[in-house]
């Protein structure tokens, strides 16, 4: 602990690898700045943190310093009140208004502007400058962010976080002097998957939300809560904001283990969905007339009806709400309870989720992540299936670097030193995975190869770290030296990370990379071992006991069921379509949605279900880290949550919950792994200083005149019986628990900024810790046995290929393609294909084809991809209007039109062993092992 | 072996080919690398430390003190760096240019003993892009140079490789900052670097560098021929050396001279450049290209090193001055020079880049009769706040020097201009 003097006042303060502006701001202090940032720090560029230095109690000159730049020493004398510095700080705004529009009252900034708050705090009210402003022309820089570049006032965070922090090389700062501005060479779609974080960055009103132009609403006017993001199994913390029953934007909330500051722009700007015209407002009666919009009475009658004459059965979802899925396997008995996943994808999410538990490597949240100095990525295309996964290695290859470069007495916190001195040296990164990722420009090494080739390499790096490990067997000797290689990179880091996940849809790559994270446990290293999963329950939904969607499809075929009551799930995305049929001729169907999808279109009943910002419930992520998403406001119509659906749906005598907290006690008592579920955030009945915690700012205009056209008598807040919220601006103003923050505001700071008050440490955790409780942790004890299920090596098959999902940031996730923004970035239907494929199909880029998986098949064009390992084709997964095809499998491609190969008769997924394929003769000559689909297992080595 | 007296000039004969290699081995050429290879690199940097050579190019930090800071030994980060800073654009400057056309070997050899005293392996000569004919002379001699393996691998057979390259600067005047050149150098925007790291730590590409001016190196092997003693004895202060003093503006003999260091501005002025011109009156001059603060009569009796002129509030800069007479508008003067500054602001910190340009702008104002008495509390407080840590680098509160000292020396002519609402020194 380091003790300093400000003004005149005596602080003691954890100073270690912090400057003073840092200290300063964390001691609650008020020091203006621009060009700092807590997560890229500081490059001095704005001048408008000055303080004065005194050199000890007799100099009474002192001089100015820049705060950001220098470092806190014991007894150190600081004014941030003296007059020249005062003054000074004041002209610095003065300076930044000479060409600053200042045109507040139109810009979307106002009101959560850092440059407004900055003006303010600098006491800077009048502009002596009498000359004509610069103007700038600004870009069209695509769907997500808006420019205004007469606002910049050259902060150069913008290009700081798009270029240094996430990477990406179509931004930039152009021309000179007092003419510098910031954007792409020319008008055109930002590239970067973080763009939108320019947004926050931005400390004025040059880049804005282009979504939230669109129905613009000022922060102060928003009603918000803390939120989970639903678009990928992170879990990022976000705000939504509402008005007017329309949900108007999402912003990141700050949780230092989670997202740190940022979102992707999957998850800032999916959440159109919400606002849908294709939203299911009311409940919907379809018999043979057609749909029939019913009043919720009769249609909990009608589902009453369902329920006690027929045989019925529940899907559940691993995009609803750990509560949703729990309601309804309450509902129809746990052993009639089906998860909403195909047999496949359920186990492999219960074999992710089983490794993290069993072995002893870490599952490391982000934060832990960008802390990691040795890296090897198996299979994954991590921008694509864990977007924000991405940014937190980019700062974990700069590990290595920065700790050499920190040895020549560098501050940490000299950004651009820092980089100066690193150059391009990067950490040991090995990126290993079907094909080209974002990631590639930064690895030390990659490798191209079919999954059952990546887990045999996986398998055979933990053996080369730890000769226990299983052997891989007729490796080549190529492999061998490249999995050495592998080890000894990993075996440099301090803090190594093995990471993989849903990616490739193989159990066996995740196993060998748990073999690879266990094998470095094992020989003295602190491994961790990070994992994606597909959506944003999938880890929790997979921990519920309960069997998968074919199984469901047998009850209903068999006639051991002829109801089914889907929850939240479009299961034409799920199944290939004659099981969907199967399940959907039930008798009954029930389904309980936002979205008017399919599956929706063929139900008996529909019940509209909230969305994430409409109800409250919980998350877990690909960490096992459980998150509660708190509603932000009260749906229109007869929307409510899944699950408050389905406990109206109980039978009277038993109907048990009035609120979440019943649910979550209900679910904490059924299933051992949730019972710390309850504890993850304040129950309904908490009080911060005797009130509830309001969702509306205490700015929040036109209470009494919003509903004034249907009534002059102002309506009484809607009653939250879930949380400790009220949809009010009234409450307690009180720094509430990390969990329950609604926003992030403090006296004098209205932009996002003021999260520096919410920390005891600028970048650090929230005051009383980040929200969320992991549940999986590495056990005590005996190290457990490595997985020894090692595959066969992958074999090309003549006319075939095997055909991986493509997952795409904009495009594989359901719910975010309500969005024109993201859909407009979605990839058409593609199958992507090694050029000697290419000749080998005799087919042309571009070229229609269909692919066929299974009895499924989709028409797509052509494209190559020349790092794609031979006999392996991609295609986007997750697209709308496109038949399910369960991959990964073995699939057919031919020219539209043209002659197209026997397809497998096989349904997808469970191939047969090659020998009994038919195009098996043709199969080269070493192909005498057992070869399996890569997610399956192979034959015994 | 008759000791010279000026070394630095003694082989360029204005208006000659520059002596090729061979001419200049005869005058002596390389016998100081020759000497230095001899020698452990550490007495190399002594001699130069002893010697107290002060860097020519403004700043005046001791050469020897720079390379003594650079990690020596097996342990050092390589590659190590040699940045000859050749982008003369300070205003009213031409020194450099003088030593590059008229004598370039001599350049490259103090260059070579430079990076063998630090162990370098890559010396870079940035020069400014308008700089033609020094290119031209420069690439002539540095290829004499490879062929004769006074550069290149093993040079003169001794284990020592050096790499020699010529960059033209895309020319800004940012460039010859000293770390901006670095920036410039690995071909990023030419914005000035914070500290720590120094330089000699980590510099170019992250890499161990010294940035040092021409004229500075153009020193060394003299330093290593004649030994240091020698080179102190040149000057009349404590400061080591001969020193290359210009004067432009209207005086008789505008031009550069070799001189002692710490010879007198009168005996520059009137001296070498033999007084003002017939018909105009001397009013101020500034000492050392645009950004140092006007000298006025008092103070010609100063001697031209870096601490002499220190002490009476100005700077030696680049030891090129400006001559100001009465004939010129002194806020037409300032008015130019702020505009050059604003223009070539690299745009990195907000004093800078706002602040000059509207300094510039109320000049502008002024100057052409539109000035308000308020805009002298403008250019009050920018000379105020345009200082000492302010700002990032020395650009601004170099661009504050003249207009300080002439906002004291000229206010009146400030003030003439915003009552009489015209510039006097117009006609018609």
């Amino acid at each position: 602990m380091t003790t300093l003097h400000v003004d005149g006042k005596t602080y003691t303060a954890d100073t270690a690898g912090r400057n003073l502006l840092e200290v300063c701001l964390s001691l609650g202090l008020n020091v203006p700045y621009f060009c700092w940032h807590p997560a890229f720090r500081s490059v001095g560029a704005c001048r408008q943190c000055a303080v004065k230095v005194f050199k000890d109690e007799k100099d009474v000159r002192g001089r100015l310093e820049m705060a950001c730049l220098i470092p806190v020493t014991d007894g150190m004398r600081v004014a941030i009140d003296d007059p020249e510095a005062v003054a000074f700080r004041a002209k610095v705004i003065e300076w930044l208004m000479v060409n600053h529009p200042h045109d507040c009252p139109v810009c979307d900034e106002g009101g959560e502007c850092h440059l407004q708050d900055m003006t303010v705090m600098t006491g800077h009210v009048y502009r002596a400058y009498r000359f004509s402003k610069r103007t700038h022309r600004d870009q069209d820089l695509g769907p997500f962010v808006n420019m205004e570049m007469n606002r910049c006032i050259q902060c150069y965070r913008c290009v700081r976080f798009y270029r240094d922090y996430a990477g990406g090389r179509d931004f930039d700062v152009h021309g000179w002097h007092d003419h510098v501005t910031f954007g792409r060479h020319e008008d055109g779609i930002l590239e970067s998957p973080f763009s939108g974080n320019l947004v926050e960055v931005c400390p004025t009103g040059v880049f804005t939300d282009k979504s939230l132009k669109h129905h613009y609403t000022r922060k102060w006017d928003l009603q918000t809560a803390p939120s989970v993001c639903p678009h990928c199994g992170l879990g990022c913390n976000t705000f939504p904001g509402e008005r007017y029953g329309t949900l108007r934007r999402v912003m990141p909330r700050y949780n230092g283990e989670v997202n740190g500051y940022f979102l992707c722009d999957r998850g800032r700007y999916g959440y159109e969905f919400v606002n849908s015209r294709n939203r299911i407002r009311r409940p919907l009666q379809r018999d043979h007339t057609g749909p029939v919009e019913v009043s919720k009475e009769e249609a909990l009658a009608l589902a009453g009806t369902v329920l006690q004459s027929r045989k019925v059965i529940g899907i559940g979802s691993p995009r609803a709400s750990l509560e949703a899925n729990f309601a309804l396997r309450a509902l129809v008995g746990p052993d009639r309870f089906y998860h909403g996943v195909t047999d496949k994808e359920l186990r492999l999410v219960r074999t992710l989720s089983a490794l993290l538990k069993r072995g002893q490597a870490r599952t490391p949240s982000l934060r832990e992540v960008e802390s990691c100095d040795a890296i090897l990525i198996l299979g994954e295309d991590v921008t694509n299936t864990a977007p924000l996964l991405e940014l937190a290695l980019r700062q974990a290859v700069l590990q290595k670097p920065k700790a050499d470069a920190l040895k020549l007495g560098i501050y940490e916190w000299l950004d651009e030193c820092l980089r100066e001195a690193m150059q391009d040296q990067r950490g040991p990164m090995i990126v290993a995975t079907p094909d080209r990722t974002a990631l590639d420009s930064l690895a030390s090494r990659t490798v191209r190869a079919a999954p059952a080739d990546l887990a045999r390499l996986g398998f055979a790096v933990a053996h080369a770290l730890d000769p226990t490990a299983p052997p891989v067997p007729s490796l080549t000797p190529d492999t061998l030296a490249l999995a050495e290689g592998i080890a000894a990179a990993l075996r440099t880091g301090r803090r190594p990370l093995v990471v993989s996940g849903y990616g490739c849809g193989s159990e066996a790559v995740a196993e060998a990379a748990a073999n690879v994270a266990w094998a470095l446990c094992r020989t003295g290293s602190t491994a961790s071992l990070c994992f994606t999963v597909p959506e944003c329950n999938s880890m929790g939904t997979a921990m519920l006991p309960g069997e998968s969607l074919d199984a469901a499809v047998a009850e209903i075929s068999n006639g051991t069921a002829d109801a089914l009551i889907v929850l939240e799930n479009d299961l034409y995305r799920r199944a290939e379509s004659g099981s969907v049929e199967t399940l959907l001729g039930a008798r009954q169907v029930i389904v309980l949605d936002h979205l008017a999808h399919v599956t929706a279109s063929r139900a008996t009943l529909v019940l509209p279900a909230a969305t994430i910002a409409e109800g409250s419930g919980t998350f877990i992520n690909n960490e096992g880290r459980a998150q509660r998403s708190f509603q932000v406001f009260v749906p229109p119509d007869d929307i409510q949550a899944s699950w408050r659906w389905l406990a109206e749906l109980m039978p009277h005598s038993t109907r048990p919950w009035k609120g979440l907290d019943d649910v979550l006690a209900a679910l904490a008592d059924a299933v051992p792994a949730f019972k710390e579920i309850p504890d993850i955030a304040p129950s309904a009945d908490f009080r911060l200083t005797g009130q509830k915690v309001p969702r509306q700012s205490s700015r929040y205009s036109g209470r009494t005149a919003m509903t004034a056209d249907l009534s002059v008598q102002e309506p009484k807040p809607p009653v939250d019986l879930d949380a400790p919220f009220a949809f009010s601006m009234e409450g307690s103003r009180a720094h509430p628990p990390s969990s329950l923050i609604p926003r992030f505001w403090a006296p004098q700071w209205n932009s996002v900024q003021a999260v520096n008050k919410y920390q005891f440490k600028t970048g650090g955790a929230l005051r009383d810790g980040d929200p969320g409780r992991r549940l999986i942790e590495p056990p005590e004890g005996e190290p457990t046995p490595y997985s020894v299920s090692i595959p066969a090596a992958f074999v090309a098959r003549p006319y075939r290929c095997l055909v991986l999902p493509a997952w795409h940031i904009f495009g594989s996730d359901e719910l975010s393609l309500h969005s024109p923004g993201i859909a407009a970035r979605a990839p058409g239907p593609y199958v992507a294909l090694n050029p000697v494929d290419l000749g080998r199909l005799g087919l042309a880029e571009g070229q229609a084809v269909t692919l066929s998986v299974g009895v499924a098949s989709r028409v797509c064009s052509v494209i190559v991809a020349p790092d794609l390992p031979v006999g392996v084709a991609r295609t986007p997964a997750g697209l709308p209007g496109l038949p399910a095809l369960a991959l990964p499998a073995w699939g057919g491609i031919a020219a539209v039109g043209g002659h197209s190969p026997p397809a497998s008769q096989h349904a997808a997924g469970v191939p047969p062993v090659a020998g009994n394929e038919q195009d098996a003769h043709t199969a080269t000559e070493n192909t005498n092992a057992t070869s399996g689909s890569p997610g399956e297992r192979g034959g015994a080595p | 072996m008759p000791l010279i007296e000026r070394p630095l000039t003694q082989n360029i004969r204005p208006g000659q080919e520059p002596p090729d290699l061979r001419a200049y081995e005869r005058a002596g050429g390389y016998e100081g690398l020759r000497k230095a290879l001899t020698l452990d690199p550490k007495t190399v940097q002594d001699w130069v430390t002893r010697a107290n050579v002060m860097g020519r190019g403004g700043a005046g930090f001791p050469a020897g003190h720079k390379w003594a800071s650079v990690p020596m030994g097996p342990e050092a980060a390589r590659p190590k760096y040699v940045v000859v800073n050749a982008d003369e654009m300070e205003p009213g400057t031409m020194k450099d240019r003088l030593l590059m056309e008229g004598d370039p070997h001599q350049v490259i050899e103090g260059a070579l003993v430079c990076a063998y005293a630090i162990q370098a392996d890559v010396v870079y000569i940035f020069l400014r892009n308008e700089y033609k004919l020094s290119e031209q002379r420069l690439c002539k001699a540095i290829a004499e140079a490879y062929a004769s393996n006074y550069a290149g691998p093993k040079v003169l057979g001794s284990p020592w490789s050096v790499e020699l390259r010529l960059h033209t600067s895309a020319g800004r005047y940012m460039c010859g900052e000293k770390s901006g050149i670095l920036n410039a150098l690995e071909g990023k925007r030419a914005i000035p670097r914070a500290k720590p790291p120094r330089t000699a730590v980590s510099g170019l590409w992250g890499k161990p560098t010294v940035v040092n001016n021409v004229e500075t190196l153009a020193n060394v092997h003299h330093i290593i021929r004649h030994g240091w003693e020698w080179f102190r004895s040149l000057s009349h202060t404590e400061e080591g050396g001969t020193k290359l003093y210009g004067v432009s503006g209207p005086v008789n003999r505008p031009g550069v001279w070799e001189m002692p260091m710490g010879t007198t501005v009168r005996e520059i002025l009137e001296g070498c450049a033999g007084g003002m011109r017939p018909g105009h009156t001397f009013r101020g001059l500034l000492p050392g290209g645009a950004s140092t603060p006007f000298l006025t009569e008092e103070h010609l009796d100063t001697r031209m090193d870096f601490a002499s002129m220190h002490q009476i509030g100005s700077q030696l800069g680049t030891g090129t001055m400006i001559v100001m007479d009465d004939k010129t508008c002194p806020v037409g003067l300032l008015y130019g020079l702020e505009t050059f500054f604003a223009r070539e602001s690299c745009g990195w910190c907000t004093p800078c880049r706002e602040g000059l340009p509207w300094v510039a702008r109320t000049l502008e104002a002024i100057e052409a009769g539109h000035g308000k008495p308020e805009d002298m509390e403008v250019l009050d407080s920018h000379v105020k706040f345009l200082s000492g840590h302010n700002t990032f680098c020395e650009l601004a509160p170099g661009a504050m020097m003249p207009l300080k000292s002439a906002l004291k020396a000229f206010r009146a002519d400030f003030e003439r201009h915003i009552s009489e609402k015209r510039c006097p020194w117009r006609t018609g």
